[in-house]
């Protein structure tokens, strides 16, 4: 009999096997497992995981139809909240947010909340089960600009209403981050994000990609002289920091951006691909967040050593624990309270190494964390062929700069409404990074689900 | 899709294509660039826009077979299409967004480099609608790498053309026709807009310093996006990082480190090279040396 305070544990690929592939790490729970775990939860009357989640998944329903092992069920329920329950159960931070309020939780671990609404949304697929048919059409034209977790989630939310929705993507795949940035053995891309993609399509949204607005076309143009009555802007956080220290222009010297968006968009890593990418021997990834991991293990996986240089200690890792041990487990080396200060290049502008400096930590900082404070003359250099930097990431001003009449903060963000995501601009709504500055899929999704019950009162009130 | 209206091979290695995208063509200006990708596999390459028709909707490129892609894109006809075209990227010109009467001021020469000469022609068009005529020097290693000669000639001032071998034109390097025009053909010019290979950017660069014409070039780094979300194309200007994408690809030439940006440009030289390699031979392709398990 299993032990009812642990969850069932999940098949993974094995370390050793999945450090040298691209094929997911997780293998998701079957129908026994799932029906197994589901019946860990004990179906709380005041449920706290469901405050937990930012689209408010009614999860202890979803759950009890999985006990019951009605799937399809189960996939009618979460799909009245979630848009990409696929995407979902394999990228939210359960942790900190449905899983972290279970009541299993505390004696034990929580039910594993992710892991069954990855199954049931697997298992529609796989079964050809399609989300709910949408509302009669309005005839109501609305933009969604960026095809992000945010774009996606606030144009199916409105094109269940009845909307006419066009999404407007600059890449020449819709996902954003889900298909530039997260890798494919975090979150397959053709099983399950064109997937998802397609059943949002299936809800009548159309998606014009190589559309950069801004360039393109504007958001002015859209309300004034292609018909649109409302626009949703959720184009991210895509713009790639720097350290500003010598060398750092150095051939080998990468933004994580590049690096990931070379192989999970151009494919670099599948032979019949014509991007390259440049396969190190021994990569430097730095920075300690769940950017960093990805970068790290997909180094891994083209055949480097790696290591992970972070400023603080463990403890204070940005990226998720589960990444984090995965990225452990597979071999990353991790080199904690250590900063760069230089990159080192030969004579042909090539990284050979970094140098960096140990550090300390002092007192904790205005962010709560304890701050890094270098150690006068531990200066090392590390040999190396690749540097990554994954320092985080700021909004793109391009569409900030070209829209008149819409405010900006200081640190480029658009300042939006969180309940309603409404702007300073009548009739533009934004949402998720371009928001907040980078954060998370799901609370992109939160913001894309706010400002779409932001929109239809708006265009309700408005007629 | 975007469909190719017109695919014509120009004189030496060049091809000229006319591709339908209305969105870029209604919003483009001279200065700006587009990236084209071939098909699911392809990579995103950028080129730079040569001239565009706002009414039909379509956008001129010229392109010289450099790598692979480009390779490819030589196979495709009338008809075919590009499966993503994506633009208008980088900034325009700012001859085309700065305040004429300013710009009707100024004595301008352009230099095309080679292919260069397809970035160049619609800034001087675009010039020439607006009653500026500029002179252009257009330089190619020799006579068949000449491009757009009469199109130059229907909207510039002077046209001087030079080839290195002499076999057209003057002879010499385009930095020579500068020093020519200045110093011995009485011309002066208050600005010079560069464009074609680096290292041809660089010398007219370091002419332009020395003759005291402050130069404006288009740098050509390798781009991944073209929407500045990589940072694949930063290159030093003065002392500062800038993405070649989102802050140019127009930059003060006397500000940019040409040592550097050249180095960067090979940074993938090796994969290239076997990239076109694997193209141009098709089926008896073997991967190239070391790979070749010989004929067994």
């Amino acid at each position: 009999m299993a032990d009812v305070l642990k969850k069932v544990p999940v098949r993974e690929q094995a370390p050793k096997v999945r450090a040298a592939n691209f094929e997911e790490v997780c293998l998701g729970y079957n129908k026994e497992e799932a029906m197994e775990e589901a019946a860990r939860c004990i179906n709380c009357k005041n449920a706290k995981c469901v405050g937990g989640c930012p689209v408010s998944i009614n999860i202890p329903a979803f759950i009890h139809e999985v006990k019951e092992g009605n799937i399809e069920e189960a996939y009618k329920i979460i799909s009245e909240s979630s848009a990409l329950p696929a995407i979902c159960g394999r990228v939210c931070p359960q942790e900190s947010q449905c899983e972290g309020k279970c009541i299993r939780g505390i004696k034990g671990e929580p039910v594993s909340i992710g892991k069954l609404e990855r199954f049931v949304a697997d298992w529609a697929r796989e079964n050809g089960i399609k989300p709910p048919a949408p509302a009669a059409a309005n005839g109501r034209k609305v933009a969604v600009i960026g095809s992000g977790p945010a774009g996606l989630t606030c144009a199916g939310d409105l094109a269940k209403l009845g909307y006419d929705v066009t999404i407007f993507e600059a890449l020449h795949e819709p996902g954003g981050v889900l298909v530039y940035g997260i890798p494919e053995f975090r979150l397959p891309k053709n099983k399950v994000v064109a997937a998802e993609v397609e059943n949002v399509k299936s809800l009548g949204v159309k998606i014009e990609t190589n559309v950069i607005i801004g360039k393109s076309t504007t958001i002015d143009e859209l309300l004034n002289d292609e018909g649109f009555e409302a626009v949703f802007i959720g184009s991210g956080a895509g713009l790639p920091m720097f350290m500003g220290i010598p060398g750092e222009n150095a051939n080998g010297v990468f933004s994580a951006n590049e690096y990931l968006t070379r192989n999970n968009l151009m494919k670099a890593f599948l032979d019949d691909y014509d991007t390259p990418i440049a396969r190190g021997k021994k990569v430097a990834v730095v920075g300690g967040g769940n950017v960093a991991m990805d970068a790290a293990r997909t180094a891994l996986r083209l055949g480097a050593e790696v290591h992970i240089v972070y400023r603080r200690s463990e403890a204070e890792l940005p990226a998720r624990v589960e990444e984090v041990h995965h990225a452990k487990e597979e071999g990353v080396i991790m080199d904690l309270l250590t900063n760069p200060v230089e990159i080192l290049v030969d004579e042909n502008d090539a990284v050979k190494g970094m140098k960096c400096v140990r550090m300390e930590l002092g007192e904790p900082d205005a962010s709560g964390r304890r701050r890094p404070v270098e150690i006068p003359g531990s200066e090392f250099e590390m040999e190396l062929d690749t540097v990554i930097m994954s320092l985080g990431t700021s909004p793109n001003p391009l569409i900030s700069s070209t829209t008149i009449g819409l405010d900006i903060n200081k640190r480029k963000c658009i300042i939006a409404d969180e309940e309603t995501g409404k702007t300073s601009k009548e009739g533009v709504y934004a949402g998720g990074d371009a928001v907040t500055g980078a954060a998370t899929v799901i609370l992109a999704m939160g913001a894309g689900k706010a400002a779409a019950k932001g929109i239809h009162e708006f265009l309700s009130d408005k007629k | 899709m975007y469909k190719i209206k017109k695919a014509e091979k120009l004189t030496g290695p060049n091809y000229l294509m006319v591709v339908e995208a209305p969105r870029i063509a209604k919003h483009c200006l001279p200065g700006q660039f587009i990236i084209a990708k071939e098909d699911e596999k392809g990579e995103r390459i950028p080129l730079t826009i040569c001239d565009y028709d706002r009414e039909e909707g379509t956008i001129t490129i010229v392109f010289q077979p450099i790598g692979a892609s480009t390779e490819k894109f030589t196979r495709l006809k009338a008809g075919d299409s590009f499966r993503d075209f994506v633009g208008p990227l980088g900034k325009p010109s700012e001859l085309c967004t700065d305040d004429l009467e300013e710009v009707k001021k100024k004595k301008i020469l352009f230099v095309a480099g080679g292919v260069g000469a397809a970035p160049v022609y619609p800034q001087v068009k675009w010039l020439h609608e607006h009653g500026i005529e500029a002179d252009v020097i257009i330089g190619g290693r020799t006579k068949e790498l000449i491009l757009l000669e009469d199109e130059m000639k229907a909207v510039a001032g002077n046209v001087y053309i030079t080839t290195d071998d002499g076999s057209y034109g003057r002879t010499g390097v385009v930095t020579k026709v500068i020093e020519d025009l200045v110093q011995n053909e009485g011309k002066s010019y208050d600005l010079c807009v560069a464009i074609g290979p680096m290292i041809m950017m660089k010398f007219t660069c370091m002419t332009t310093k020395k003759l005291n014409i402050p130069t404006v070039v288009s740098m050509n780094p390798i781009m991944v996006d073209g929407t500045g979300m990589c940072g694949a194309c930063r290159l030093t200007v003065g002392d500062e990082v800038k993405f070649a994408c989102v802050d140019g690809p127009e930059f003060d030439g006397h500000l940019i480190d040409f040592d550097a940006a050249m180095k960067r440009q090979m940074m993938y030289k090796t994969e290239e090279g076997r990239a076109l390699l694997k193209v141009r031979e098709g089926d008896t392709h073997h991967g190239g040396c070391g790979n070749c398990g010989g004929d067994e």
